[in-house]
């Protein structure tokens, strides 16, 4: 192995802590060029195989159960169905075109018109069809028509970015970690990766070069990639993981266990869910309740839901909770979460725009029917309704009319009912800072945004991340002085952001007095741990 | 189209996000399941397009508010019609 290419380490930022190994796997993979067409009735064989082989992975990868996913896989496989769209490529085809290059000029053309008009929805279609103009390529090439899903076992997937769909159509059983070119720490598929515990490094350079295939440790403790490691770096990986080994086995002796302090003081630990597909495999029993419901789960991919859907979806995390106290969060629209039909897309400053609850007053059809849905399903169980993006006490005092006129409507219909508790999070710093001027039933604080706001750096860039700290005093000020409003007017206080789910942070919340933190489901044994290991007093 | 059983309709389109990728597949499927042959159109001066492709369905980019005209020939003409208005005025739901 003399020429064998030598170890490289690229520096990057974790984004979900891990640390594994496994040869790198491109994210779709261009499919050869150097293919030899045959007979035109060999050609037509090859691609009605291919569209077949297509359908077939499609509806696999729909059944997997991922709500968001199958409406996304559902539309491809409508479209290889497509006798319009399908039919004049196959007379292409049998006219004498090859099956590739058929198939890829008919669906670029398509691509190109949904592209043109710049409507973002029809944009993200236009990906759906590249996607599925690659799978059939792939097949087509007879190469491994689902990409790194289905081969590369325990490989590392590569990436330029990644997408929250995309993330959520990969198998991640079979993929080991994720190494993204750019990438943010405080995406949305950040979020999805440590609420699945799947290992991601960010920002590794545009123009890092990460061959395909190539053997690499993915070191998310450190925030690197380790390429072609040498007997040293497999030796460190080998102790890291029997490290690690012993502290999951560690974290799971007490994941089914209360959270207690050093000192014996109970803390209670909820579960963020932004995917109710993701309770089928929470055992409720590691949880105190959750304590933030993001509902933008329910509004992607199209169709706004009813208020049939919705309480349907609420009840069912109510029934999974078994009792234990739901936090609901209302439709935290804008900023980085664009939905088509309900943000304004020509704002210049998403992230200081209309937003949170400020967008939900300017649709209140959809925010009554998102509040007689939560309000009906109070009636299942201990539900808790919070308000996102508050700023001044007069929002909160809005909302609460609001729901009382709801709650009056589902009266006067003998619809079955009961008054939620209303509360707020304090992601604002204005709020933070006068959190004690509110007349809420709970806080929770929301880390995420008050660490972007309080240090003015935008949560998706990548170029900010060292100053967007979230131990910054400041920001450690901030939620103090909620815990201590909090204290005062008698009611409780949480934080659902991601300094809950990280170990390291959770001395620091724990010292500023909180006892209520909302985590993500893969984290909520470490956090476990990081809370038995702290005693009152000691230097955080 | 032309000859045999014909029928029109028309229903509001009542979905704040408009004819999307989940409705336009919904509406396929059903129309699909009628023998006649089936066209839509997103207000009283759009292009007909074939109901029964996805495809043609979601590059209507029919919005909010915006009427959907049905038309249908061929034998179970009326019943395709009666089914695609009643998806639209149910807000493709089920």
């Amino acid at each position: 192995m003399a020429d064998a290419p030598g170890e490289r380490a690229i520096a990057g930022i974790t984004a979900s802590d891990g640390l594994v190994a496994g040869p790198l796997v491109a994210d779709r993979p261009a499919p050869a060029a150097d293919r030899v067409a045959g007979t035109a009735r060999r050609e037509g064989e090859v691609l009605r195989g291919a569209l077949e082989r297509a359908a077939g992975e499609l509806a696999d990868l729909a059944g997997r159960g991922d709500a968001l996913a199958a409406e996304i896989l559902e539309f491809q496989v409508a479209l290889i169905e497509d006798d319009d769209l399908v039919g004049p490529i196959l007379s292409a085809v049998a006219a004498g075109e090859p099956a590739d290059a058929a198939w890829r000029f008919a669906l670029d053309r398509e691509i190109a018109e949904y592209q043109a008009g710049g409507d973002e929805y029809m944009a993200a279609r236009a990906s759906d069809l590249a996607d599925l103009r690659d799978r059939v390529l792939r097949a087509i090439h007879g190469g491994d028509a689902d990409g790194p899903a289905a081969g590369g076992a325990g490989g590392i997937l590569v990436a330029d970015d990644l997408s929250p769909s995309r993330f959520l159509e990969l198998d991640w059983r079979r993929l080991v970690g994720v190494a993204l070119r750019t990438g943010s720490r405080n995406g949305h598929a950040a979020i999805l990766a440590r609420a699945r515990g799947v290992p991601m490094v960010v920002g590794l350079g545009g123009a890092a070069v990460l061959p395909d295939g190539a053997p690499a440790i993915l070191d998310a403790e450190a925030g690197r990639l380790v390429l072609y490691p040498g007997v040293e770096a497999e030796a460190r990986l080998r102790d890291g993981r029997t490290r690690r080994a012993a502290l999951a086995l560690e974290a799971d002796g007490v994941l089914e266990r209360p959270a207690v302090t050093a000192d014996g003081e109970p803390v209670a630990v909820l579960v963020n869910v932004d995917d109710p597909g993701l309770l089928d495999t929470l055992p409720v029993a590691r949880c105190d309740g959750v304590g933030l419901t993001r509902t933008e789960f329910l509004f992607e991919g199209g169709a706004l839901p009813d208020e049939e859907r919705q309480l349907a979806a609420y009840r069912r995390i109510l029934a999974w909770a078994g009792g234990r106290p739901v936090t609901i969060r209302t439709l935290d629209a804008g900023g980085d979460k664009p939905i088509r039909g309900v943000t304004d897309d020509g704002e210049s400053n998403p992230f200081l725009g209309v937003r949170g609850v400020r967008l939900s007053f300017t649709r209140p059809a959809l925010f009554r029917a998102q509040l007689r849905a939560l309000a009906r399903a109070a009636a299942h169980g201990p539900l808790k309704v919070m308000v996102p993006m508050v700023t001044v006490p007069s929002e909160v005092e809005r909302v609460r009319a609001l729901l009382a006129e709801v709650i009056a409507g589902l009266s006067a219909d003998g619809v079955a009912h009961a008054v939620p508790e209303l509360g707020m999070m304090v992601e604002v710093p204005a709020a933070a800072l006068t959190a004690g001027d509110f007349d809420v039933d709970f806080y929770s604080i929301g880390s995420n945004d008050l660490v972007q706001y309080a240090t003015a750096c935008a949560r998706d860039n990548p170029a900010l991340i060292a100053l967007s700290d979230p131990a910054n005093p400041a920001v450690l000020e901030l939620i103090g002085r909620t815990v201590e409003a909090a204290r005062r007017r008698g009611v409780e206080v949480s934080l659902c952001g991601d300094m809950a789910s990280e170990p390291t942070m959770v001395p620091l919340l724990l010292e500023r007095g909180l006892r209520t933190l909302s985590v993500a489901p893969a984290q909520i044994g470490r956090v476990k741990l990081a809370i038995a290991a702290w005693r009152r007093g000691a230097a955080a | 189209m032309s000859g045999g059983d014909a029928a029109v309709g028309q229903a509001r389109i009542d979905d704040p996000t408009g004819l999307h990728a989940r409705p336009a597949v919904k509406l396929t499927k059903l129309a699909k399941g009628f023998a006649a042959a089936v066209e839509i159109r997103a207000g009283a001066d759009g292009a007909w397009v074939n109901a029964k492709s996805p495809n043609a369905v979601m590059k209507l980019k029919a919005g909010h508010g915006q009427t959907l005209h049905v038309r249908a020939d061929g034998d179970d003409a009326a019943a395709a019609v009666a089914a695609l208005v009643a998806l639209v005025k149910r807000n493709f739901d089920g």
